[in-house]
């Protein structure tokens, strides 16, 4: 990487990322910042374009029906919509939002905005796609969360691995494993307690093999990581086969996890049944996240991670242990990975099936870097992707007009704009993928 | 370390030159002898796996301290049949071979042909996945997009082979192959003209691209223009018949001209990387990229130069797919072939003759694998078990290396530096 593109990358970078910002003009740092901003503020004014197109063609007296009640404990009224009217009020809003962004001063608040924007356009988007019906909103965000922790999980342990600069692409290989595992134990034993630890410890096994091959001897993080997923589908679809179909009663079908409700919090309206009316995972996806956010970014144990990931060989100078850091985040990435492909089976259907995760592992690790290596970002991501997910199976209901496969296309597509840095420049840390030894 | 270095100063010394410089070769492990202990350790690995799923087998093992003979005896049969009848499905089985000799009847020669035939048809797509991976690699790019670059390359084909249904027979195939060609290219351009405008890693994009492929797929199967009618199942129309590969041996053997075209492509990108200044810059770039820079190689046109080729190769192996056995295309098609065209380019160290091998080596897995499934008890999935296991070997030779002892001279070239590259 040459001096002057470095430069610009920490330059680009700069607007979030201080534990990186090179020592560069000023003067073109404002310019590059005032340049996002624009650009940022002009795909608000886009995403206002395509709601004001939605009001078009619509009689005045149209309207769509929200619905925010889940099941008839909570019952809450119904909201009717005049599309027209509220199409264009939410336009009027996106607009606005994008002229306060040109606008605005500093960089520090603008993926704020555009996810701001990018929610007020899929409440547009549902607003015209359910145009005379009733749309089920408290079950779309139900959907979506679930469908968000296992992204999540999966992004954290990609993000433990790299935050201490080894690439994960096994989070797929992981995902597959242990919910192989989950539901086998799960099954076999009828303690799902023993199913979860087991396959999270599955999970964190093949952690170790990648951590073997990369740390150790020094393959290529990418290429074993890559052919461990081809591995943990030929193994687990080896023994569905030749173990599990033939046994199918005493080893694969595994009671699931029953939703804990939270004492008078699940009582809450439109909150309650999303968040405190859960199984296992969802509580646990949260206190992980919240252990990754804290851990490494407020302790010693995180600056020394990201310190490894950024620059070891100055960290080992320090005295710290690179492959020591590296092993113990590289498994238990592996662990947190396990969790998520656990909740495939014994938290969700039971039942583990021939090659089930299908490819989330790598929208795990796309959720991460859209979330640019940060837990609340992975967050963000996985649960934009959740919910495109989740939409697929609302807009079945509604009979609209576009493809499903159009709508499933979208996580790729954005992480795509993502990486193409048209959502401003993702940045991984510096040694990310390196392997290390002393000299 | 000093016991080894001692032992070459002396040891082979007392030996004739032959065995001296045979002993030097497995000693300092080339890259022959780490794939051949690789391949050992997977089918010992898969041996291991194969008693695990096999009750009789499991189940004598509770006896071994009272009569060791008695365990090992189902573990071993079990090992011996999942291993022979692979061996049979892919290359052919002593018997039908001897049989076909005596007789000469015809249809005992097809019958000894076909595991031959069926190898050489699961490894003609694979080799053309491969070589477009491996040539990525030489210009120093991970081109993880095969998948739906088949994908495309399929669609294409597929295309091209029914929407003029009257040209002229071999007109047709020249000019559906050509469209296959053409949008594996673009579904490699993508990735190229991103990562040389944009620094966007090709691994996120052209991974991502392989999920949008596949749905592009389910959404053309049932487009009016693609699906086949009634339209009911997602199934495209088939390829017609004047835009079909001609077989090769008969028409009860699958192996059709498409195994022919690959071996050609082969050979073709064999030339393009040793003699002409593109294939030159390009290994200048997967070398050092700081230094072909500076030597005024425009690294972003190289950039986009490769990934288009790869897309191409690889899209081309669709259309050879669609051309030459399935004729129509299906959600999912081409399977996990992009993804194994990555396993095997790795196998191959990236060398043309390397690819041409271990595609040869794969297509035999697939094809036994299916005879295995058939045969006994073990399904077809343990060959992917063995290939991701070889693969893992070869891809850390320190792994190899330590297990068997075997000294270092040189560490391994080393093709990517994370996603910032």
């Amino acid at each position: 990487m040459s001096a002057e593109k470095s430069g610009k990358r920490a330059a680009l970078g700069s607007g979030s990322r201080k534990d990186s910002a090179a020592p560069i003009q000023p003067e073109l740092r404002r310019n590059l910042e005032a340049l996002r901003r624009r650009s940022f503020g002009i795909a608000l004014f886009a995403l206002a374009v395509i709601i004001f197109y939605f009001a078009f063609g619509n009689a005045p007296s149209a309207a769509t029906v929200f619905s925010l009640s889940a099941g008839p404990a909570i019952a809450l009224p119904l909201i009717h919509l005049p599309l027209v009217a509220t199409e264009i009020f939410l336009g009027i809003v996106c607009a606005l939002l994008g002229v306060a962004q040109i606008l605005w001063r500093t960089n520090r608040r603008i993926y704020l905005l555009l996810g701001i924007g990018l929610a007020i356009t899929g409440v547009a988007f549902l607003a015209w796609a359910g145009k005379g019906q009733s749309v089920d909103v408290e079950g779309l965000l139900i959907t979506s969360l679930i469908e968000a922790v296992p992204l999540t999980l999966g992004a954290l342990s990609g993000l433990l691995c790299e935050r201490a600069g080894v690439i994960n692409i096994a989070i797929e290989g992981q995902f597959l494993v242990s919910a192989f595992v989950g539901a086998l134990v799960g099954s076999a034993t009828g303690n799902l307690w023993a199913g979860l630890v087991c396959g999270a410890l599955a999970g964190g096994l093949i952690g170790l093999i990648l951590a073997v091959f990369a740390i150790t001897y020094a393959a290529d993080q990418i290429i074993v990581g890559v052919v461990l997923d081809a591995f943990a589908v030929g193994l687990t679809s080896f023994f569905l086969q030749s173990v599990l179909v033939p046994n199918q009663a005493a080893l694969n079908s595994p009671t699931v996890f029953d939703p804990i409700p939270i004492p008078l919090l699940n009582r809450i309206p439109i909150v309650g049944p999303l968040l405190f009316n859960q199984n296992i995972f969802v509580y646990l996806t949260i206190l992980i996240l919240a252990a990754v956010q804290i851990g490494l970014f407020h302790t010693r144990w995180g600056l020394r991670v990201r310190a490894v990931g950024e620059h070891p060989r100055a960290a080992d100078t320090v005295g710290i242990n690179v492959k020591a850091v590296r092993y113990r985040n590289v498994v238990l990435g592996g662990i947190v990975a396990g969790i998520g492909g656990a909740s495939f089976t014994i938290g969700s259907t039971g039942q583990f099936a021939y090659n089930m995760t299908a490819g989330l592992g790598y929208i795990a690790l796309a959720a991460m870097i859209f979330g640019r290596w940060r837990p609340l970002g992975a967050l963000g991501a996985a649960l934009l992707f959740g919910f495109t997910d989740a939409l697929q199976f609302t807009l079945s209901v509604l009979n609209v007009p576009i493809p499903s496969s159009f709508l499933t296309m979208f996580p790729y597509l954005a992480t795509i704009l993502a990486v193409a840095g048209l959502v401003g420049r993702v940045l991984p840390p510096a040694a990310d993928g390196q392997y290390y030894a002393r000299e | 370390m000093s016991a080894l270095s001692t032992e070459r100063e002396t040891g082979p010394a007392s030996r004739p030159p032959f065995l001296r410089s045979l002993a030097g070769i497995f000693l300092t492990g080339n890259t022959f002898v780490i794939t051949a202990l690789a391949f050992f350790s997977a089918l010992v690995i898969g041996a291991v796996i194969i008693v695990f799923a096999t009750p009789s087998a499991l189940q004598a093992w509770h006896g071994f301290f009272a009569s060791p003979g008695a365990a090992l005896g189902p573990s071993w049969k079990a090992i011996a049949d999942a291993y022979g009848s692979l061996f049979a499905g892919s290359i052919g089985s002593p018997t039908a071979i001897a049989k076909a000799f005596a007789t000469g009847s015809p249809a005992d020669v097809t019958r000894a042909l076909t595991p031959i035939s069926e190898t050489l048809v699961a490894a003609t797509p694979l080799m053309m996945a491969a070589l477009g991976i491996a040539l990525a690699f030489r210009a120093g790019l991970f081109d993880i997009g095969g998948q739906g670059q088949m994908i495309l390359g399929a669609a294409g084909a597929t295309l091209g082979g029914f929407l003029f249904p009257n040209m002229p027979a071999p007109l047709h195939i020249a000019f559906a192959l050509l469209v296959g060609a053409a949008f594996g290219a673009a579904w490699g351009f993508i990735p190229g003209i991103l990562k040389a405008k944009t620094g966007a890693h090709e691994v996120i994009t052209s991974m991502m691209l392989n999920y949008v492929a596949l749905n592009l797929l389910t959404y053309l199967l049932t487009s009016p223009l693609y699906q086949a009618p009634p339209r009911v199942e997602a199934i495209s129309k088939a390829v017609v018949p004047g835009a079909r590969l001609p077989l090769l041996l008969g028409h009860s053997l699958r192996v059709n001209l498409g195994f022919v075209i690959a071996v050609l492509c082969v050979i073709g990108v064999a030339w393009l990387l040793k003699r002409s200044s593109t294939g030159f810059r390009f290994r200048m770039l997967g070398l050092n990229r700081e230094a072909a820079r500076v030597a005024g190689v425009n690294i972003e046109l190289q950039y986009v130069l490769a990934m288009t080729l790869a897309g191409m190769l690889v899209g081309l192996g669709g259309a050879l797919l669609v051309q030459g056995v399935d004729f129509r295309i299906s959600p999912l098609y081409g399977g996990s072939i992009g993804f194994d065209g990555i396993t095997v380019a790795i196998l191959g160290r990236g060398s043309p003759l390397g690819v041409a091998l271990s595609s040869l080596l794969f297509g035999a897995f697939t094809a036994g694998g299916r005879t295995m499934q058939v045969n006994t008890s073990i399904p077809l999935q343990l060959v992917q078990v063995l290939q991701a296991v070889l693969v893992l070997f070869v891809a850390a030779p320190g792994v190899i290396r330590t297990i068997y002892r075997i000294k270092v001279l040189h560490g391994g070239g080393r093709i990517f530096g994370g996603w910032a590259g």
